[in-house]
């Protein structure tokens, strides 16, 4: 094949643009390679760059400023086989950073080309983040106070495999970029130009000054060895292969009988730790295995591991619309956190509300009838509060019964954890805490 | 039947897989990381990808290009995320990206509060894209419709090939509720109608009587363009003010002209009302409660429950409307979709109560404006 150039769109780049040359070179790899259309996409940023993808006849995908790695990196996933080009500018690369500096982490098998002509072409040669310092450019004096960027040593320090900087005026750039699409993994090239349209109307570059700087620059370390892994998606692949498919939904029937018909709304108050979450779960298990429909809301700090939780759980006979609690049957208070974010509820309470709390809790005064349970003496210990709690609840014949905590506890653990919480359970009924 | 306790953000997912998704991208985010949680158990071991972004922008940018190579893709964030994405989704709506996307509203405005639930994005999820071209919005008001309306999510984003949100609220997503798989109520599974080899394939051409080009894989045996650019039927730049507009006109008829195709909604005619309440997501839950329980009162109400809530099904409310002297429209914001009742029923007393507070409007506080009509 002599070309993948589409010939019916010849390159519009203006005259001296290095990007055309590298158009070419490109145009010369992939052919070399003898890649055909229907095997290559390329992918390109916005910018002079972003004209790429309609000189040649591959697949293409131009997105928005600075995510063609993103776009490139949802096309590899999902066609492996597929060779993925992405040319960005140095616009693209600054806008971009995150995605560079993650594509690198990720070594996922893609080419990215940057066109580094150190300035915005398009847009009037505003600096960007290649610019030198003492370039003048169509940002004023902005650009003599940030330093320009050695996107090399950058991506090396984030982990890309291959990394290499080339003039587009050397000799070499076909087999270079044939050597980076060629790279099992993510391969990066800085490929320097002169953008006659804007940048050396102000500033002296020539491919002999291209050349002086770049031999200039500081030796890149052998990223090829010291990033050396597999590609990203082959990787991906083989984890997934291992795993499991994940159980379906569990479907719980209708094996026990609700104390009461009706709707019941339950709270409980703890502290991180209390494992009142799954307290929560577990009532909403029990009325499930009567039969009833069920809803449970929590709340919690972020710091997971301090300060409140709360979990809200309404039971009833008939579908459940208003999630919210509007006036409990129960209330389990076994923490100071829990207790201070629903005063309001608790000094609120109907004269029918019970509220089973652990001893030394302070509720405000309502006209709730209130149990105390005394776990310390009991050598419970606090995370098997909230569990004793619904015991308790379910000896009241309250909103569950033993035979709904029972089964929602072998719906919820696995068997040495059923054991532990049965066993947890009759100690607390030996120790007559269950008693009214 | 049996009950199965779930939490709706894993119903999504569950729903999800149900529609074909094969490919899911996101980044952590109160609320919406459990459907990320849920797509990382359920798709890897099944073949597909589930993929962690380095933000919001890569996530969707991802699924851009999952999609456009044959993939069926969803990304799922809340309002702040939603607003990393706005760039790309007006890129999904001009380039017809089929995807879905989740919205799992939080308390805004900007970072708001993580664990609080609100409606606040009800309008920036049509308005927030460059170009003001119309979206899909479905808004679930329970754990059934989390599952049910995803697969119908994922099936309009194929027939349209367009964004699909779901407007979810913490207060569904986070909720466990039990739900009967067995009695849902699910949709077909719809692929995207591809295009024949018979003629010349143009990735944005129409037929003459269709409104939604045939697609292609990127990666296949035909060469496939696709573009963030203005472009015309052959996906190359086009600056032709006739091409323009007929591509724009296209965008928006797709939509507005098919939305009693895809308007999904509930309601409760109580009979002797005079009033109906609208109202949709988590809220049409608390005004079911409101409107059964004045149902043996003297003020009754009846109630239309809105799951399709872009493009705006005017034909819908406007009929459900006529019978009532008055409507009352509920919403976890400050005032949003009510401006669309407002300009559909010029004349009608419309009553509003809105909540921005991190809490869910009560069954109560609607009863109240039902009955100081």
């Amino acid at each position: 094949m002599d070309s993948l150039l589409n010939t019916s769109r010849p390159p519009v780049f203006c005259p001296g643009c290095s990007h055309e040359q590298v158009l070419h070179s490109l145009d010369q790899a992939l052919t070399g390679m003898g890649l055909c259309g229907e095997e290559v996409v390329i992918v390109s940023d916005i910018g002079c760059s972003g004209l790429f993808d309609t000189f040649f006849n591959t697949h293409a995908f131009h997105g928005l400023h600075g995510r063609a790695l993103t776009y490139a990196t949802g096309i590899k996933m999902a066609r492996p086989d597929l060779k993925v080009i992405v040319t960005m500018g140095d616009g693209g690369l600054g806008i971009g950073g995150a995605h560079v500096l993650s594509t690198c982490r990720r070594n996922i098998d893609l080419t990215l080309l940057v066109l580094n002509n150190f300035n915005y072409g398009m847009t009037g040669g505003q600096c960007s983040a290649t610019t030198p310092q003492d370039a003048v450019v169509g940002s004023g004096f902005l650009n003599r106070l940030e330093k320009p960027l050695d996107i090399c040593q950058v991506a090396g320090a984030a982990g890309a495999g291959y990394v290499s900087r080339i003039s587009t005026y050397d000799k070499g750039l076909v087999e270079g970029l044939k050597d980076a699409i060629a790279f099992d993994g993510f391969s990066l090239v800085d490929v320097w130009g002169i953008c006659p349209g804007r940048y050396t109307r102000r500033n002296k570059l020539s491919p002999k000054s291209i050349e002086a700087d770049l031999a200039k620059l500081p030796e890149l370390g052998d990223y090829k060895t010291r990033n050396a892994r597999a590609e990203y998606g082959r990787a991906y692949r083989q984890e997934a292969a291992t795993l499991q498919p994940a159980a379906e939904p569990v479907r719980i029937e209708a094996t026990c009988t609700p104390p009461a018909p009706g709707r019941w709304e339950v709270v409980v108050l703890g502290s991180a730790g209390q494992r009142i979450i799954t307290a929560g779960e577990l009532l909403c298990l029990a009325g499930a295995s009567a039969g009833c429909h069920a809803a449970q809301k929590s709340d919690y700090p972020i710091t997971v591991m301090r300060g409140h939780s709360v979990s809200e759980i309404i039971l009833s006979d008939t579908g459940i619309e208003y999630t919210g609690i509007e006036n409990p049957s129960v209330v389990i208070a076994l923490a100071p956190e829990g207790v201070n974010r629903r005063k309001k509820m608790l000094a609120g309470l109907s004269p029918e509300a019970w509220v089973i709390k652990a001893s030394g809790i302070e509720l405000p005064s309502c006209p709730a009838s209130v149990i105390q349970v005394d776990f310390k003496s009991g050598k419970i210990k606090p995370q098997d509060w909230a569990l004793v709690a619904l015991a308790v609840l379910a000896g009241m014949n309250r909103v569950l019964t033993m035979d709904m905590l029972k089964a929602a506890m072998k719906l919820r653990f696995r068997k040495t954890e059923y054991e532990a919480a049965i066993a947890m359970v009759e100690k607390a009924a030996a120790l007559q805490l269950l008693q009214l | 039947m049996g009950l199965t306790l779930m939490e709706g953000n894993e119903a999504i997912g569950w729903g999800a897989m149900a529609a074909g998704c094969n490919f899911f991208a996101g980044y952590p985010i109160t609320p919406a990381t459990t459907i990320y949680n849920t797509m990382l158990r359920l798709l890897p071991p099944k073949g597909g990808v589930c993929l962690q972004g380095e933000d919001e922008i890569a996530s969707i940018g991802f699924c851009l290009g999952a999609a456009m190579s044959g993939m069926k893709a969803m990304t799922a964030t809340s309002g702040p995320g939603i607003s990393l994405y706005s760039e790309q989704i007006s890129f999904a709506i001009g380039s017809e990206i089929p995807i879905v996307i989740v919205d799992v509203q939080r308390l805004g405005p900007s970072t708001g509060s993580a664990t609080k639930g609100a409606d606040g994005d009800i309008q920036f999820l049509q308005w927030g894209n460059s170009g003001g071209l119309p979206v899909i919005v479905l808004s679930p008001v329970d754990v059934r419709d989390c599952h049910v309306l995803t697969m119908h999510a994922f099936n309009l984003a194929e027939q349209y090939r367009c964004p699909v949100f779901l407007a979810a609220n913490k207060e569904v997503s986070m909720t466990r509720e039990t739900i009967d798989l067995e009695g849902l109520d699910l949709p077909q599974v719809v692929e995207r109608r591809t295009a024949g080899a018979d003629h010349p394939f143009m990735p944005f051409g129409v037929k003459n009587d269709e409104q939604v080009p045939d697609f292609l894989p990127i990666g296949g045996q035909r060469l496939v363009r696709q573009t963030s650019s203005t472009h015309g039927a052959d996906g190359y730049i086009t600056t032709d003010p006739g091409q323009i507009a007929a591509m724009q006109a296209r965008l928006d008829g797709k939509l507005k002209k098919n939305v009693s195709a895809f308007t999904f909604y509930e309601e409760c005619r109580v009979p002797g009302a005079d009033t109906l309440v609208i109202a949709y997501g988590v809220t049409a839950r608390a005004a079911l409660a409101a409107v059964k329980k004045m149902q043996q009162g003297n003020s009754k109400a009846s109630l239309l429950i809105l799951k399709t809530l872009w493009p705006v099904p005017e034909e819908l409310i406007r009929e459900k409307a006529a019978p009532y002297r008055r409507v009352v429209m509920a919403e976890m914001n400050l005032g949003q979709y009510v401006r669309e009742l407002q300009r559909l029923l010029p004349g009608k007393k419309i009553d509003f109560l809105g909540q921005m507070n991190g809490e869910m409007i009560k069954p109560g506080q609607i009863q109240e404006v039902i009955q100081h009509g």
